[in-house]
């Protein structure tokens, strides 16, 4: 298990290193420097000697170290726009962000499960149909279109919720939270069903069928041969062999969720990473790109190394692979 | 090979024709094709053509609500421009950046994964941790960064005259790992079969065994992504087109209408995004509904994720 | 002697979506207490399928169309779900062909075997139950068993897991034990001795043993009598020595001519001209008849009875006189 743990954790951060070169490289494409420092109005002489100064004039990978260097003690570059060391813009944005994913992975975990092992074990039922049915029409609908649905049904029409915002936010420490208010609640509500609008139906699909494909298998036609209860055959046999693809997959499907909080922040407004982002793209920030970039970079990398590992876990042929 | 051939598609034609939905998400789609292939013939108006458009005529309702006239059937954008004939050549757009996209990742992927599978070594663990990176971004992230990045590099009013090949770039190089994962896949199946073994030994060149004998057994799995990825392109073009991203508004796609309507629906003009959405929604459903009825006669192990 | 499963007139059916397909066509065999049986013929000749009916679980879309399986008194093929379920696994045992496949590959032996006894005896310890399960494992010869207990199944060879798979058969010492094809996914060296080690635990235990298998060679060593199945119905039955030794239906002449025997050495192997049929192409009459030697007029028109052949077997075959107590 160590062995594979840290095998899992060099790559992760050879992928790391991969992700910052591709930051350096914006980083080096995108906007300059200069122009933001002093202005346009600087003699040619003045110029170089900025440059040659702030170490512009230096091969590529001098500079690439210089950047790696300050990455590693959590230095970005500076906002163009908020004139603000990046890291801290990003730190300030990320909670709210992340309680929406948090949020919506709730909704999806606790109507996937279910939904998916029942319209496994009762592929003929009714609801079971209708969930296959509704799930191929809640794939084929954007995000962002359901966000804007829900916006002209539920704020526009009836009233009953925000259309954007985070409402009321109570600070925790660094953390400004909306999940202590009743206002931040209401807030929350659309943009968490818009962002697991597609995932729900592509998880209880997953579910469905993986299960399904356990439930033919040999091993469990052994647990009912031995007289096991159907309620035990389900949920210890079957389910723990269903979990194993499902959790790869969730680690997989984390970074689409990830890129789905950009249109719901945007449709919702919502003052996450994402908004911000859609802002630096149209100000071209480009040291707040590249922070976003290492941040949402940082943050796969983590959770899918966490579910290889909980992957291991639960999965005893890995885990000896790794004791041997 | 031939009759093995001729079996599956009287499968695929058998299961086909019991299949009412399969049925009706082909026409359909053969219907909307048509449709955007025939749009300077099929549409109304020609949403182009700065004089066919009249900024006086803005904001007309579909004909059936209060307001609604008959010259515009599903009334007018923002900019008068006919919302019909702005969806059709938006759904024109949306196919050729979609059809575009999966060709690209078609051939990239099937090329990296037909080689990578077969010889192994250094380049096949190269590609296949590229593409585990990328899956592990997602494809619609590493598609929003690269067109944020190219953006801004070029500038918004450049990035709109090259839109078009630079977003079937883009979401084609998004997608390419699924293919090639898939193929790579059928590849170390049919790697170690008798057959090719037998091939090798008879001495045939390893590009010509590629060909010949591993590429036809790839031909389903490949088929039945290509349909999903199909769907997958034209939402992910959507989602850049909403972001700002994608087509520029003069030039629209479905997403880029959907995106110019929504600051319009808080004043009450639902259809101009309502309108391209359902369009959308209608031509992603019925890939998507023809994608799985491939996915269950061939079942084919696809790549998960 | 008593009577512990009596099959009648089994008829199993599948459903398929193009029509129904009958896999057995009115089975009938007898189980005495501590009867140790074989079942054996080509792969599709029904064997598998009648064993799996005796605890009702023929896989979908396959079902029992009419007949009775009669354990102890109680009609098998029409009990309740729970009735079935609290007999199976309890006092009828089953052992499946391919051990690599059969035990769940994420939970640990200790749990798949401890999870039997509790689930048939609700009120055990887990003490209890963990020493029962030790009992059994010791029983098959596995090594420090204790350890073992602990372990997940990709960590046991082939052969250990069938004997894992015995032990869990035996934990609630029941009267039958049902063994489908219990060593032929395994090596031939190791095949042997997982026989035998099922031969001398139903000996010692008085258990009843339906042994199904294509291996004539197996059934002679283990078993006290044999039915042999031909395209869904029993062709021949009686004691083993005789079926081997003399068959009389000329199915099982051919069966038996196509071994290989040590007295013919370079010689050729004999075989049946011509293949089984599908289900869904039996010929009516005897299903035997398109690759018989001795076929007659009437063996197409008619399936013929099970009647007394020349040495006491059972045969069903019209090459044999049908006895008056039998019209």
């Amino acid at each position: 298990m160590i062995a594979f743990m840290i095998r899992r954790i060099t790559q992760a951060l050879i992928v790391i290193i991969i992700i910052s070169i591709i930051g350096f490289a914006i980083k080096q494409s995108v906007g300059d420097p200069l122009r933001e420092l002093m202005g346009i109005s600087v003699s040619m002489e003045e110029r170089e000697e900025f440059r040659e100064k702030l170490g512009l004039n230096d091969p590529w990978y001098v500079q690439y170290g210089r950047f790696l260097g300050n990455a590693v003690k959590g230095d970005l570059g500076t906002s163009m726009f908020y004139k603000r060391p990046a890291t801290e813009v990003i730190l300030e944005k990320a909670p709210a962000t992340l309680e929406l994913v948090f949020v919506s992975s709730l909704i999806i975990i606790f109507l996937s499960v279910p939904l998916g092992i029942f319209s496994a074990i009762k592929p003929n039922s009714l609801l079971s149909r209708l969930l296959m049915g509704g799930s191929i029409v809640g794939v084929s609908i954007p995000v962002f279109l359901t966000a804007i649905m829900m916006v002209y049904v539920f704020s526009i029409k009836l009233g009953w919720l925000p259309s954007y915002g985070r409402g009321e936010v109570v600070m925790i420490g660094g953390w400004g939270t909306g999940l202590l208010t009743v206002d931040g609640w209401k807030h929350i509500i659309m943009p968490s069903i818009a962002l697991s609008s597609i995932m729900l139906p592509l998880f209880i699909r997953l579910i469905r069928s993986e299960m399904m494909e356990v439930l033919e298998s040999e091993y469990i036609k052994y647990a009912w041969a031995k007289g096991i209860n159907k309620k035990r055959v389900w949920f210890v046999h079957a389910f723990k062999n269903t979990l194993l693809p499902v959790i790869t997959v969730g680690g997989v499907q984390l970074g689409v969720t990830i890129a789905f909080t950009i249109l719901t922040e945007t449709v919702f407004q919502w003052q996450g990473l994402g908004f911000m982002f859609m802002e630096a793209v149209e100000r071209s920030d480009a040291p707040l790109l590249v922070a976003y970039l290492m941040f949402v970079g940082i943050v796969m990398v983590g959770v899918n190394t966490i579910v290889d590992m909980i992957y291991g876990l639960v999965n005893p042929t890995v885990r000896i692979a790794g004791v041997k | 090979m031939m009759t093995f051939a001729g079996f599956k598609d009287s499968f695929l034609w058998y299961s086909f024709k019991r299949d009412k939905i399969a049925i009706i998400s082909l026409l359909v789609l053969v219907l909307l094709v048509m449709v955007a292939v025939f749009a300077p013939l099929v549409a109304p108006y020609d949403p182009y053509d700065p004089e066919m458009i009249d900024i006086m005529n803005s904001e007309i309702p579909p004909v059936w609500e209060d307001g609604g006239e008959k010259a515009f059937v599903l009334g007018t954008d923002s900019q008068g421009r006919d919302m019909l004939s702005t969806m059709i050549y938006g759904m024109r757009v949306s196919l050729i950046i979609g059809f575009g996209a999966v060709a690209l990742q078609a051939i990239l992927g099937v090329f990296i994964g037909l080689f990578a599978g077969y010889h192994g070594g250094f380049l096949d663990s190269f590609f296949m941790r590229a593409a585990d990176v990328q899956l592990s971004f997602s494809y619609l992230m590493v598609a929003i960064f690269m067109s944020a990045i190219l953006q801004a590099i070029v500038g918004v009013a450049r990035f709109g005259e090259i839109a078009v090949p630079f977003l079937i770039l883009v979401i084609g190089f998004s997608q390419w790992p699924q293919y090639a994962r898939t193929v790579r896949a059928s590849v170390l199946a049919e790697r170690n079969k008798e057959y090719v073994e037998a091939a090798r030994v008879a001495g045939f060149p390893s590009a010509q065994i590629i060909i010949k004998q591993i590429f036809p057994n790839t031909l389903s799995p490949i088929l039945v992504l290509s349909t999903i990825q199909v769907a997958n392109a034209v939402m992910s073009e959507a989602a850049l087109s909403f972001l700002g991203l994608g087509m520029p508004i003069d030039r629209p796609s479905l997403g880029s209408l959907i995106n110019s309507g929504f600051e319009f629906i808080f004043s009450g003009a639902w259809w101009i995004t309502a309108l391209p959405g359902l369009l959308l929604v209608i031509l992603v459903l019925s890939i998507n509904m023809l994608g799985d009825f491939l996915r269950d006669v061939f079942n084919p192990k696809l790549y998960k994720g | 002697m008593s009577t512990l499963l009596e099959v009648k007139d089994l008829v199993i059916k599948f459903a398929l979506r193009t029509g129904e397909v009958t896999a057995t066509n009115g089975v009938s065999f007898t189980l005495q207490k501590g009867e140790r049986l074989g079942l054996v013929g080509e792969s599709g000749a029904g064997k598998s399928v009648t064993g799996f009916s005796i605890i009702n679980l023929i896989s979908k879309p396959g079902y029992i169309a009419s007949g009775e399986v009669d354990f102890q008194g109680e009609n098998l093929a029409k009990v309740s779900d729970e009735r079935m379920r609290s007999l199976r696994g309890n006092r009828i045992s089953m052992i499946f062909q391919d051990p690599m496949m059969t035990l769940n590959p994420v939970l640990t032996i200790g749990t798949q075997m401890t999870e039997t006894l509790h689930q048939h005896n609700p009120g055990m310890s887990q003490d209890e139950a963990r020493n029962i399960a030790l009992e059994k494992l010791r029983k098959v010869y596995i090594p420090s068993p204790e350890k073992r207990l602990a372990q997940f199944p990709h960590e046991f060879s082939g052969g250990m897991r069938q004997r894992i798979i015995i032990a869990i058969a035996l934990l609630t010492d029941p009267e039958l034990i049902i063994a489908d094809e219990p060593t032929t996914a395994l090596d031939v060296t190791i095949q042997a001795e997982i026989m035998e080690l099922l031969m001398e635990l139903c000996e010692t235990d008085d258990m009843g043993l339906i042994l199904i298998t294509h291996d004539l060679a197996v059934v002679g060593q283990v078993t006290q009598n044999i039915a042999v199945m031909y395209a869904g119905s029993i062709v021949e039955k009686g004691a083993t020595s005789q079926v081997i030794s003399d068959p009389q239906h000329p199915y099982t002449q051919g069966l038996i001519a196509a071994l290989p025997q040590s007295s013919r050495q370079g010689e050729r192997l004999n075989q049946i001209p011509g293949m089984m049929p599908t289900l869904k192409d039996i010929p009516p009459g005897c299903s035997f008849n398109p690759r018989c030697a001795h076929v007659m007029d009437v063996c197409k028109i008619e399936v013929p009875q099970l009647r007394v052949g020349k040495n006491g077997n059972l045969v069903a075959c019209y090459l044999y006189p049908l006895k008056k107590e039998q019209r």
